[in-house]
């Protein structure tokens, strides 16, 4: 195994043995093969620079590298951006780590000699985070080879495998020509993603939310810090942002809406969609910290006739997002909210049990201006999971639920 | 009257009142962003005022009376353009300094920054416990007993806190600075001749003189501030469109700064040189003979200054080091972090107290030695430091227009030109005129 401390800097020797130049750089083409170090950069101090492809090379060894080829055989140096650059790109710079979802720091590439019909091809196999990556960059030239190596030997490797590489660039034209996608990312969970996103400049983060599908985009921005999220979104085109933000919760929506300059959130608000965009409005005309700005408008509720199965039956024909349901609202003829039974209850009961014998005692609601206080005070209190929003007639308007409680009580401590 | 017309009229008045509403949160929001900016260049330049400042500062006024009062001005013009740059870079690139330094030069280098400012730095954070030590002993505590108690409070105070609680604890003790005020006030200065003097220079060529000059300069800007205020910036995610709230930060924390320095040099100013008592060596030593000139209230509460900036300045400094170097050579870093998801950091942080605080209670510890050494260290750094910053901030591809202003780069060139310079001169009056620089410090 080779490093690229180790072969960046060595001398360069054609099929004569005369001296060529130094390797400043290796560039990887992801087009043509994802880890293969396609061309080799000779610098040659005040002459212009030469280029060796990967096939005009015969040996590599620490601090040497040989050539097949004559020294006026090798090409022009002309700067390509759909290259990878490992020392430019690569070394020192920040990469995710998808397996271990941190961002973390290159010290080190570390690549494996494949030889084929007397040409050495090198690979990229893993990227140096740790110690050892970083005492070969300290010492290279200054110690022997020998003793770099005994002295790495006795240090911790911790290396990322290079298809686990995730790397960020924030130039979304050079991020399609080096073939960098992000379904990696997409399938991470987004409170991961987010805290990743956290650890990355503005222009990283721009770029990554870019470069997502709506859906992963918009958990991704709910996850995150929400100061963060509007500068992110004050960023984007307002119809761009309007797609994301319509994958979201209607609560989620409005309390990104709300974060906004007036001026942005307007031109956000026109681009949004019929219904979502009505009730992402009369979410936003509540005060955020009242019943009306905690809730969101996406919830379940049946007529209080109705049997278990009929229930069941129901939510599976409509887009419900499963993973948050825990209580279903019950509305008697008036449309007044006349009961609450936890998915729990539901789960046990015979197909055939009205709802109505199902329901939590006492019924627990609040007004729209009730104040976040009482809110964690009645979630205390009747350990609820989930508590019923109703308008001045009793009617069920929104659902505040329990993550929305904690997320503002960690404001609070 | 029929029941539309009703209707409508209260749609009328419920739009009206939306409409206050959304207005007063536009103001508050205003605020709050303001609130929110506020913070890191307002810390950082108070933490300025650490122990090794105070002592130069009393003694500035102490041996030259209101002679050196304007030099306050063009320091503060250095300290806010130098500052700047490193608000700037953090919110345009979102990155921290060591970070920049990492990717823009390399490995080594950045190995080099990180491991001579972890010495410099523990040079710095002695000289705040020997000011935590000189400060107690004016109040009759033995420094035996104060010195790890302060350790531990500091200790304790970033392991137990989130970065929100810290912050606003730093930023309470931000207002103690005025016990210096206080005391100045009490002193009954000449207020004109201190004022006259602050506008128009009075230059002195002699020794002694230059060498507090040089001492007034390296102690107000100190190289590990710049990677503070620009680690601060970056914490707090401030984009570039909030760059002018945290220009506001940093003109905000460069003259309320240099405010204090006045009132200090003021202070000693009206009082020791007046009197004739030029001779103390260190602040506790103003503190003390500030009794019998200005009463018991103003000395206790030129003490009280002192233990108040040399512990706020004990919970940073080791704080910001390890954080910088855990950033620069790419360990897991921040107290938002529990213990075993950053080890590097929290050792970091621990040695820097444990040593710091240890070395001050060996008997017969020479503090004023550890004050001068870790001046000269701070001296000898800060151009460095400065060239790593204007180098970084002037390249296009990574701060686009934010670029230095033509006179943005001359202020930070002289002030690192000027910072050899006068390092020079103190390294010479160390080396061969060592009578004159016990005198100066």
């Amino acid at each position: 195994m080779l490093h690229a401390t180790e072969v960046l800097g060595g001398e360069a020797y054609d099929a004569q043995g005369n001296f060529v130049g130094r390797v400043s750089e290796l560039f990887i083409e992801p087009a043509d093969q994802p880890n293969r170090v396609a061309r080799y950069l000779l610098g040659r101090g005040k002459y212009l620079p030469l280029l060796a492809r990967h096939d005009q090379i015969s040996s590599v060894a620490p601090g040497v590298i040989k050539l097949n080829v004559e020294e006026k055989e090798l090409e022009h140096f002309h700067p390509n951006e759909a290259w990878l650059a490992v020392r430019k790109d690569l070394l020192d710079q920040q990469i995710i780590d998808t397996r271990g979802r941190k961002v973390v720091r290159v010290n080190d590439v570390d690549l494996a000699e494949q030889r084929t019909n007397g040409t050495v091809e090198l690979r990229v196999t893993d990227v140096d985070i740790g110690l050892t990556g970083a005492t070969r960059r300290l010492l290279q030239g200054l110690a022997s080879p020998m003793l770099i190596r005994r002295i790495q030997e006795r240090l911790p490797a911790r290396t990322i495998r290079w298809e686990f590489v995730n790397l960020i660039e924030p130039d979304p034209l050079r991020r399609v020509k080096l073939r960098i996608t992000h379904d990696k990312l997409e399938r991470m969970h987004p409170a991961d993603l987010a805290d990743i996103m956290e650890e990355l400049s503005p222009a990283e983060r721009q770029a990554i939310i870019a470069s997502l599908d709506e859906e992963s985009a918009a958990e991704a921005l709910a996850e995150l810090d929400s100061r963060l999220t509007s500068q992110i979104v004050e960023k984007m085109a307002p119809g761009k942002a309007a797609d994301i933000i319509e994958e979201m919760e209607p609560d989620k929506a409005a309390d990104v809406l709300a974060a906004l300059p007036p001026e942005t959130s307007q031109d956000v608000l026109e681009e949004l969609q019929g219904e979502e965009a009505r009730e992402v409005e009369a979410l936003l005309s509540f005060d955020a910290h009242s019943a009306g700005g905690m809730m969101t408008t996406d919830f379940v509720y049946v007529g209080e006739t109705a049997t278990r199965g009929e229930v069941l039956e129901w939510v599976r024909g409509r887009e419900v997002n499963v993973e948050q349901l825990d209580s279903i609202f019950m509305i008697d003829g008036d449309a007044k909210l006349s009961g609450v039974v936890p998915v729990g209850r539901l789960l046990l009961a015979a197909n055939d049990e009205p709802l109505a014998q199902l329901k939590s005692e006492p019924l627990v609601s609040v007004g729209p201006n009730a104040k976040e206080k009482e809110i964690f005070a009645l979630f205390d209190k009747y350990n609820l999971r989930s508590l019923a929003v109703v308008d001045t007639s009793g009617r069920p308007i929104g659902a505040i639920t329990v993550d929305d409680v904690i997320t503002r009580l960690r404001v609070l401590l | 009257m029929n029941w539309r017309s009703i209707s409508t009229r209260t749609e009328q008045w419920q739009r009206r009142a939306t409409h206050v509403r959304s207005r007063s949160r536009h103001l508050w929001r205003r605020l709050a962003l303001l609130g929110a900016v506020l913070g890191p260049g307002l810390i950082t330049s108070n933490v300025d005022n650490d122990a090794g400042g105070i002592s130069t500062y009393s003694l500035a006024g102490a041996q030259f009376g209101y002679a050196l009062l304007w030099s306050l001005v063009p320091m503060t013009i250095a300290l806010y353009v130098t500052e700047d740059m490193c608000a700037r870079m953090a919110v345009v690139t979102g990155k921290g300094l060591s970070d920049l330094i990492r990717e823009e030069f390399g490995f080594r280098p950045t190995f080099f920054v990180m491991v001579a400012g972890f010495l410099v730095d523990l040079g710095n954070v002695v000289a705040e416990f020997a000011g935590v030590a000189s400060a107690v002993e004016i109040f009759g505590i033995t420094r035996y007993i104060a010195v790890p108690i302060a350790g531990l409070i500091v200790w304790v105070l970033v392991l137990r806190g989130t970065y929100r609680q810290v912050e606003k604890v730093f930023l309470a003790l931000c207002s103690f600075y005025l016990a210096y005020m206080f005391s100045a006030f009490l002193a009954r200065p000449d207020w004109l001749d201190a004022a006259r003097h602050t506008v128009i220079p009075t230059v002195q060529f002699n020794g002694s003189y230059l060498l507090m000059v040089t001492a007034l300069v390296g102690t107000t800007i100190a190289p590990w501030q710049f990677f503070y205020l620009q680690a601060g910036f970056v914490e707090k995610r401030i984009g570039a469109r909030q760059y002018p709230q945290a220009r506001a930060d940093v003109i905000a924390g460069s003259v309320s700064c240099m405010v204090i320095v006045f009132f200090i040099i003021v202070c000693t100013g009206a009082t020791l040189y007046a009197s004739g008592q030029r001779n103390i060596t260190d602040a506790a030593g103003a503190a003390r003979a500030l009794v019998p000139l200005a009463g018991r209230w103003a000395s206790l509460l030129f003490a009280f200054g002192l233990l108040n900036a040399s512990l706020f300045a004990a919970s940073i400094l080791p704080l910001s080091t390890a954080h910088v170097i855990c950033e620069g050579l790419g360990f897991e870093a921040g107290i938002d972090r529990k213990f075993k998801e950053a080890p590097i950091f929290y050792w970091l942080y621990t040695i820097l107290i444990v040593v710091g605080g240890g070395l001050i209670l060996i008997p017969r510890a020479p503090l004023w030695r550890i004050l001068v050494l870790s001046q000269v260290a701070n001296g000898v750094w800060l151009p460095i430091v400065l060239i790593f910053m204007i180098l970084l901030i002037n390249r296009r591809e990574l701060m686009g227009e934010h670029v230095n202003s033509r006179t943005f780069n001359d202020v930070a060139w002289v002030t690192s030109v000027a910072m050899i310079g006068l390092t020079l001169v103190l390294i010479y009056f160390g080396l061969f005129h060592p009578s004159a620089a016990t005198g100066g410090l």
